[in-house]
């Protein structure tokens, strides 16, 4: 909280509270925020056991034409999944695994869920993680150079194509580039991700270079059109005519003045669009093959495999809670009229 | 009552949606789109599932599929089935949503809070997450199953928008009064409430329609459609894949008709959006 407090935030009006009594506050605010977020995730897994195993039946949709002409077959996945207790002793028992860092047997190879999962996961995060490296420069660059051409040519053509970009679906973005730069007009790089056994996927940086570009090209334009809409806020604002007036350069009221108060807002909706990768990465990996939860998930669907559909779904909503959690507590952290108002 | 609603009625809110630039240009793009989809069928040279040479040939305008088929014939026919589905699952999600945010606002207090924290619980799946885990105990996916479940997959973001446009109307004059007047319940959302919320729910119903084209073309994409013969421009994607590099129309075709359709919708949401700021004095 100190280190935030001495950032110069021109909204700042009343002092940050000092003492145990804002201490204390906080922390009743921090449990409070943290306990919604256990809450939510909570709620999350009743979604997805009843989502995954009540809506349909499981042994069903994996046997298929075989349901009716194999029924050792309908009783050896029964009993796998339990499918002949009730669905609450089968919620708890799942859930049980799951706390203890048990989710269960793969139905597709025999395998301890878990095994498979924890290196996808390392992946996922690694390719969230070069995403946002590169799309939080990018997106404020853009945003900064849209704000000083206001309603300019420049500005115009700028927000046309973010708008256009902003709807076009992910993975139409990833074939247009792998068209481009892979197989039809340049051949630069790989249009999939080289995974060799024992390896990660970054060992060969080249055939990483395409799933990024596609997931900073879907989620640039929506951060940036935020952070130009706020810094022309700024830019019209009061205290910046008058630092204009006090004979201070453009590109210093620009760089002190608007981009610390695009932060808070910039903060916002970057964690909305990291939680977004967190969905994206699903149809990015699965196009690029790349090694990670997403394309897991979509292989675990294809084969009906319960357990591990229940396992990714549940990874993917945790990123999500947690990321949105984070935002909230830096952007309370970093609005010094947020921290008053809830320490009083 | 009549004059309190009538700067946000639905003639004069086009009238000014059609001044803003993009929302023209987004509404002709979208409408050549739809017209393209409904009606190009019609004049298709090649039938759906006619085969016109060999796989990933140079035979006719935009050469074979994977198995020989015209890829121009599949294009046209392609359209229909994402138009209808993203089309419906719009319409769903929007009612969906508008229910459950108009009566959390209305209501007020604790079903606030809980109808709102539920709300939170599908917020915290992204959409195409909440359709891929209910199609895991699926066999094979009707039509409607993924009507449903995109349409689902919108209700919780729509609520949150209509909720917070709702709260801003339900303490206003015109609501109290009507209540006040003894009007039921249903009557004073559907008369005075709803009425008033125009502006912002129909841009937020374009910025649907725009995610559910992309949503029911991702489902095609990952290979969940409904019916794996016919041509879908979603589906189209995933059986040409391995054509990409040979015979790149196969799967550029239907690509670039996504990327036409969501640009256009788009460009019609944000018009939209920027229309119903104007109108908010």
């Amino acid at each position: 909280m100190t280190e935030a407090a001495t950032l110069p935030d021109p909204f700042e009006e009343v002092a940050p509270p000092r003492g145990r009594s804002g201490a204390a506050a906080w922390t009743t605010w921090l449990l409070r925020r943290l306990g919604l977020a256990v809450l939510t995730l909570w709620l999350v897994s009743v979604l997805v056991f009843v989502a995954t195993t009540a809506l349909g039946d499981p042994v069903r949709a994996i046997l298929g034409r075989d349901y009716n002409s194999n029924p050792g077959r309908v009783a050896q996945l029964e009993a796998q999944l339990n499918s002949n207790d009730s669905l609450v002793s089968q919620y708890f028992s799942w859930l049980g695994g799951l706390l203890t860092g048990d989710p269960g047997t793969s139905l597709a190879n025999q395998q301890p869920v878990w095994g498979q999962i924890s290196g996808s996961v390392v992946n996922t995060l690694v390719l969230m993680l070069l995403a946002a490296v590169v799309m939080i420069p990018l997106a404020f660059g853009i945003a900064m150079i849209s704000a000083h051409y206001r309603r300019r040519r420049p500005d115009t053509v700028i927000q046309t194509v973010l708008l256009a970009l902003a709807g076009v679906p992910e993975f139409v973005t990833g074939i247009l580039l792998v068209a481009l730069f892979s197989t039809s007009v340049f051949h630069i790089f790989p249009a999939v991700t080289i995974d060799s056994p024992g390896g990660h996927p970054w060992d060969v940086p080249k055939g990483m270079v395409l799933p990024v570009a596609t997931l900073v090209l879907a989620v640039t334009p929506y951060v940036s059109r935020i952070v130009r809409a706020t810094l022309l806020d700024v830019l019209d604002s009061d205290y910046v005519e008058l630092a204009r007036l006090k004979g201070i350069p453009e590109p210093v009221v620009m760089r002190k003045h608007a981009l610390l108060n695009a932060i808070v807002p910039g903060i916002q909706v970057i964690a909305l669009q990291l939680a977004w990768l967190a969905g994206g990465v699903v149809l990015v990996e699965t196009l690029f093959a790349y090694p990670g939860v997403g394309r897991q998930l979509v292989d675990s669907v294809r084969n009906h495999d319960v357990p591990m559909v229940q396992a990714l779904s549940m990874i993917i909503a945790a990123v999500y809670i947690v990321v949105n959690l984070v935002a909230d507590v830096l952007s309370i952290l970093l609005t010094p009229r947020a921290r008053t108002a809830i320490s009083s | 009552m009549s004059d309190t609603r009538s700067h946000t009625s639905p003639p004069s809110f086009f009238r000014r949606a059609l001044r803003q630039k993009r929302f023209s240009v987004g509404l002709t793009v979208t409408l050549l789109v739809v017209l393209f989809a409904i009606f190009a069928p019609f004049f298709a040279p090649h039938g759906e599932n006619e085969t016109t040479g060999p796989p990933y040939a140079k035979v006719g305008v935009l050469g074979t599929d994977y198995l020989g088929q015209d890829v121009l014939s599949r294009v046209m026919y392609g359209g229909q089935e994402i138009l209808v589905v993203s089309t419906l699952a719009t319409v769903l999600g929007m009612v969906l949503g508008i229910l459950i945010g108009v009566v959390a606002a209305y209501s007020g207090g604790w079903w606030d809070e809980v109808i709102m924290r539920l709300n939170d619980v599908l917020l915290a799946f992204p959409q195409i997450l909440l359709a891929l885990v209910v199609l895991t105990a699926l066999q094979n996916p009707s039509t409607w199953v993924i009507v449903v479940l995109v349409g689902t997959s919108h209700a919780p973001r729509v609520a949150r928008l209509a909720r917070g446009v709702a709260l801003g109307i339900v303490s206003r004059d015109f609501v109290v009064a009507a209540e006040a007047l003894g009007e039921k319940r249903s009557r004073v959302i559907l008369a005075e409430v709803l009425p008033n919320m125009t502006g912002p729910l129909l841009a937020e119903a374009g910025l649907r329609l725009t995610y559910s084209i992309g949503l029911v073309a991702a489902l095609g994409f990952l290979g969940f459609a409904a019916d794996p013969g016919a041509a879908n421009w979603g589906q189209m994607m995933n059986e040409n894949r391995l054509g990409l590099a040979t015979q790149p129309w196969s799967v550029l075709a239907p690509v670039v008709m996504i990327a036409i359709f969501t640009i256009g919708t788009n460009l019609m949401a944000d018009g939209l959006a920027q229309a119903a700021e104007k109108g908010d004095d």
